[in-house]
């Protein structure tokens, strides 16, 4: 290979990054995927003693009030706010979203691409749509007391929203995303271990992706 | 024919060829994310970007968002046209010499 032919490889290769640099947000960093599926963890450690204290009863009350005559087809916003495990899966959700933004914050200052960009409102828009329609439609089947399909729910939306919002960041959120997906499907057939498979999708395989990403791309 | 016929002289600069390369995967892109894009000056994208619209590869467009002015430029028929040829011949090159 001579000089010349090196320099055009390099050209090639500059051409590559800028496009790729210029309609992607690479800033997503693995530490955020650790911190996130550890909250998760402890969201899931949580909710499962509340369910053992309560000898099932958190959850009998969420469940099968269909059937009973005093409940009268959905739960109010105030009927399920009082609940232990609604109340657990608020936090973290939030303690998830806070911290994980906080490292790829950090990360955005290193590689000084700015946080709120163009690349990183595109990727933010595509992961929500299919996360808010997914939000809104569990929000349903917990009103209608029809607690089983939310893990596999929340694993299902949030495996396309991966996946459909991997075309603005890095490649490997794809994986993430098929990885989710088929862990949703999977719980579809073993309702009632919702915990499990949510506490593998959102705690084990974040934390997975997020050590694989930041031995690659992050550790100096 | 001989592949550096078709290299473009006004790619040969990496700035504006950089400016290209996001053009060719972005609708629009405004002067910020360009600047940011390519960690240069105010004064050095200017140039260059007037270098591409001088040429005929870029389009220029500017608005307001709020108060302030806000200039997105778009790559042209003429520009996408140049910019393919010279990747092919790149290209060419690489192979032809392997």
């Amino acid at each position: 290979m001579n000089n010349a032919d090196l320099k055009q490889q390099e050209e090639l290769q500059h051409i590559k990054q800028m496009m790729e640099r210029s309609s992607r947000f690479f800033s997503l960093s693995g530490l955020s995927g650790i911190a996130a599926g550890t909250c998760a963890l402890l969201g899931a450690y949580f909710s499962r003693n509340v369910i053992i204290k309560s000898d099932g009863a958190v959850l009998q009350n969420l469940d099968n009030n269909l059937y009973l005559s005093s409940f009268n087809g959905s739960f109010s916003f105030s009927d399920l706010i009082v609940n232990k495990l609604v109340q657990i899966a608020i936090i973290t959700f939030v303690a998830s979203l806070v911290s994980s933004f906080v490292f790829t914050f950090l990360r955005s200052k290193n590689t000084n691409v700015s946080v709120w960009g163009t690349t990183s409102k595109r990727l933010f828009i595509n992961l929500s749509v299919p996360l808010i329609v997914g939000g809104i439609f569990l929000f349903k089947l917990i009103q209608f007391g029809i607690v089983g399909l939310i893990a596999p729910g929340c694993l299902i939306f949030y495996g396309l929203a991966l996946v459909n919002a991997s075309k603005y960041t890095l490649n490997e959120v794809r994986y993430l995303g098929y990885m989710q997906l088929l862990l949703g499907i999977l719980n579809l057939w073993f309702i009632g271990k919702g915990l499990w498979f949510w506490a593998i999708g959102f705690g084990g395989l974040h934390i997975i992706y997020g050590l694989i990403m930041w031995l690659k791309y992050e550790r100096q | 024919m001989n592949p550096i016929l078709h290299l473009n002289k006004v790619f040969d600069n990496r700035i504006r060829l950089g400016i290209m390369s996001a053009l060719m995967v972005n609708e629009e892109i405004n002067f910020n994310d360009l600047k940011e894009l390519l960690q240069i000056t105010d004064g050095n994208l200017a140039s260059h970007i007037k270098g591409l619209e001088e040429s005929g590869y870029i389009q220029v467009q500017k608005g307001f968002i709020g108060r302030k002015t806000n200039t997105t430029y778009k790559a042209t028929e003429v520009g996408f046209l140049a910019f393919k040829q010279h990747l092919t011949a790149l290209e060419k090159m690489i192979n032809g010499t392997k």
